[in-house]
C-alpha cells in the first residue's frame, strides 16, 4: 500500500465514523441537525481524499477530468436548486428522486467498470467482480426506475391508484426470471455485453412494473424499501471497485432503509411481501367488513366545532393523510396557536404512517412552526386521550378505526390512536368515504363523534374564523 | 475466496448491524429527515464515480462516467442540503414572532 492509499483509507474510516455518529445524533431533534452536518463533513473528507488520490494516480485523462467536472457541476447545481426550492409537502418525491439517481449512479459504476474490463480482451473478469457487477446492475437499475415511478406517483404525474393489467404478476415473475437468469449466465463465466444489457433492461422494467401496482397510501413503505435497495446497490458498487467507503456507507443505508420499511409495514399492519405483490385496492385482497355500521352520523358546522374547541381544556389534534394532501399544515398550526393563547392545552398525535413518507407529518408541522415538543408519538399520546375533552381528527381514517382491536377485518391488529377514548370527537373529512383499507369506520357513528364535512384547508379556515369571532365576542 | 474479499464481506455485515443498531433508536418524529440523511449518505456513490471516471478511456466509458457524475453529485449535494433544511425547522419553541403577538 502506498502512502497515498494509506492516507485515503484512513480518511474513509474517519468519514465512516462521521456517518455513524451523524446517524446516532439523529436520536433527538435537538442534535439531529448537527448529526447531518457531521455526516456531510465526513462526505467532504471522503470526496476530498478520493480527489487527492485521483490526482496522485495520474491515470485520469483530460477528457476524464472534463466529464467528471461537468457532470458533477450539472448534477450538483440541479440537486442544490431542487433542495432549496422544494416545498415540504413535495419532499417525499424529491427524496425518491435523489434515491433514483443514487441507484442509477451505482448501476452506472458497474456498467462502466464492465466496459473497461471487457475492453482489455483476454483479461477475464473475476467471479467476485462479476457477482458484484450483476447484483449492482440488478438492484441499482431496479431502484432507479422504481424510484422514478414512485416520485411520479407522489408528484401526481402518474396516477396514485394501483395500475394493474391482466397477468401483470406473471409478467413481473417473468422479468425477474430473465434478470436472474441472465445474471446467473454472466456469473457462470460469460463476458457477454448483450446479456448484461438484457439484465439491465429487465431490471429497469421490473422496477417500473413493481411500483406501478402499488397504491398511494403504501408509499411510505415503498420509499423506505427503495431507499434500502439503493444503499445495497451502492454497497455492491463498493464490491465492484473494491472501495470500503462505498461498502460501509451503502450497508448503513441499506440497514436503515430496511428498519424503516419494517416499521412502516408494521404500522400499516401489512407484510412487506403483501405490499409488493399488491393488496388492497387491487381487487385481489379479501376486503371484508365485519362491522355493519349502523346508527346516525351527527353533522357539525364550523361554529359547532369552534365552540367545542374554544371551551375545551385539553385538545388533541390527529392529523392524517388528508391534511397533508390539502396542504393545511399552516391552518392547523394557526388553530392550535389560537387555542393555546386561550389557555387550551394542545398536542398533536402523530401516527407513524401519517403523511406520504415515514414521519412526513412531523416535517410538515415543524415547517408550520409547531414546536416538536407538541408532536407526540402514538405510544406517548394514547394514554392521554382519556383525559382529553376534544380529539380533533383531520383527514385520518384507518389509523383511528376501533375495528383494528377486533380480529377478522382489513385493519385488525393495526396499531391505532385511541381517539375513541376522548370525551368528544370531531372528525374533519371530505365525505363518509372509506379509508385505504376500504372498510367502514364505526368511530363516525359513535355518539361522542361529530362530523364536519369539508376539505381540511377550507374547513380549518372556517373553524378559525368562527373561533376568532367567538373569542372576540365572548 | 481471497482474504480481501472476506474482509470486505465482514465490513459489509458489521456495517449492516451498526446501521440497525443506530437507526432503531431514532424517534418517529425524525423518520423523514432520517431517510433523507440516509439518502445523502449513499451519495458516497460519488466517490465511486470519481474512481470510475479516472479509469475511463473509451467514449462509452466517458458517457457513462458523465451521467454517473451528474447523478451522484445530484444525490449528494441535494440530499445533504434538503436534510439540513428540514432539520433546521425542528424547534423547541416557535422562533418566528407573529403579527398577532406584536399587536
Amino acid at each position: 500500500m502506498s502512502t497515498m492509499q494509506t492516507i485515503v483509507s484512513f480518511c474513509y474510516l474517519i468519514a465512516a465514523v462521521g456517518f455513524v455518529l451523524g446517524l446516532h445524533l439523529m436520536n433527538s431533534p435537538a442534535s439531529a441537525r448537527r448529526g447531518n452536518q457531521l455526516s456531510a463533513a465526513g462526505m467532504v473528507l471522503a470526496v476530498g481524499a478520493t480527489l487527492a488520490q485521483v490526482i496522485d494516480d495520474r491515470v485520469i485523462t483530460t477528457t476524464g477530468w472534463i466529464v467528471l467536472g461537468a457532470g458533477a457541476l450539472l448534477g450538483g447545481l440541479i440537486g442544490l436548486r431542487a433542495a432549496v426550492l422544494v416545498k415540504m409537502t413535495a419532499v417525499p418525491q424529491l427524496v425518491s428522486l435523489f434515491n433514483a439517481v443514487g441507484g442509477g449512479a451505482a448501476a452506472l459504476i458497474a456498467l462502466a467498470d464492465f466496459v473497461r474490463l471487457t475492453a482489455n480482451a483476454g483479461a477475464p473478469i473475476t467471479p467476485r467482480t462479476m457477482v458484484a457487477t450483476v447484483l449492482d446492475v440488478l438492484i441499482g437499475a431496479l431502484t432507479f426506475s422504481g424510484s422514478l415511478i414512485a416520485a411520479g406517483k407522489l408528484q401526481g404525474w402518474i396516477t396514485g391508484n394501483p395500475v394493474v393489467f391482466p397477468g401483470s404478476r406473471y409478467f413481473n415473475v417473468a422479468l425477474a426470471a430473465v434478470a436472474l437468469g441472465g445474471g446467473g449466465y454472466l456469473i457462470s463465466g460469460s463476458n457477454s455485453a448483450a446479456v448484461l444489457i438484457v439484465v439491465l433492461v429487465a431490471a429497469l422494467a421490473l422496477g417500473v412494473f413493481m411500483v406501478l401496482p402499488i397504491g398511494g397510501a403504501d408509499m411510505p413503505v415503498v420509499i423506505s424499501l427503495l431507499n434500502a435497495l439503493t444503499g445495497t446497490a451502492v454497497a455492491m458498487a463498493g464490491f465492484v471497485i473494491d472501495n470500503t467507503a462505498l461498502i460501509i456507507a451503502g450497508a448503513l443505508v441499506g440497514a436503515s432503509g430496511g428498519i424503516l420499511t419494517k416499521l412502516m409495514a408494521d404500522a400499516m399492519n401489512r407484510s412487506i411481501a403483501n405490499i409488493i405483490v399488491g393488496g388492497f385496492g387491487t381487487g385481489d385482497a379479501a376486503v371484508t367488513s365485519t362491522t355493519a355500521v349502523g346508527g346516525d352520523v351527527r353533522q357539525l358546522t364550523a361554529e359547532d366545532v369552534a365552540i367545542q374547541l374554544v371551551y375545551a381544556t385539553k385538545v388533541i389534534i390527529v392529523p392524517g393523510y388528508g391534511l397533508a394532501a390539502a396542504q393545511a399544515q399552516h391552518e392547523v398550526r394557526d388553530l392550535s396557536k389560537l387555542l393555546e393563547d386561550r389557555g387550551v392545552e394542545v398536542s398533536f398525535a402523530i401516527h407513524p404512517v401519517a403523511g406520504r413518507m415515514p414521519g412526513h407529518m412531523n416535517v410538515l408541522l415543524a415547517e408550520a412552526d409547531v414546536p416538536y415538543t407538541e408532536l407526540k408519538e402514538m405510544s406517548e399520546i394514547n394514554p392521554e386521550f382519556v383525559q382529553t375533552d376534544v380529539a380533533l381528527v383531520i383527514g385520518a381514517n384507518d389509523v383511528i378505526n376501533p375495528a383494528a382491536r377486533r380480529p377478522g377485518n382489513a385493519v385488525s391488529g393495526m396499531p391505532i390512536l385511541d381517539v375513541d377514548q376522548a370525551k368528544n370527537i370531531i372528525v374533519i373529512k371530505r365525505s363518509m368515504g372509506h379509508g385505504y383499507a376500504g372498510i367502514d369506520n364505526e368511530l363516525y357513528v359513535n355518539p361522542k363523534t361529530g362530523m364536519f364535512f369539508a376539505d381540511a384547508k377550507v374547513g380549518l379556515s372556517a373553524i378559525i374564523a368562527s373561533a376568532k369571532a367567538l373569542v372576540a365576542t365572548g | 475466496m481471497s482474504a480481501d474479499l472476506i474482509a470486505d464481506i465482514s465490513i459489509f455485515v458489521l456495517s449492516v448491524l451498526v446501521g440497525f443498531e443506530v437507526i432503531s433508536k431514532v424517534p418517529a418524529t425524525l423518520h423523514t429527515p432520517l431517510m433523507s440523511a440516509a439518502n445523502s449518505i449513499h451519495g458516497i456513490v460519488f466517490v465511486g464515480v470519481m474512481i470510475t471516471a479516472a479509469a475511463a478511456h473509451s467514449t462509452l466509458g466517458y458517457v457513462l462516467a458523465f451521467v454517473a457524475a451528474a447523478f451522484g453529485a445530484m444525490n449528494v449535494v441535494g440530499g445533504y442540503r434538503v436534510t439540513d433544511r428540514m432539520l433546521k425547522m425542528f424547534r423547541k419553541r416557535p422562533a418566528t414572532v407573529d403579527a398577532e403577538h406584536v399587536a
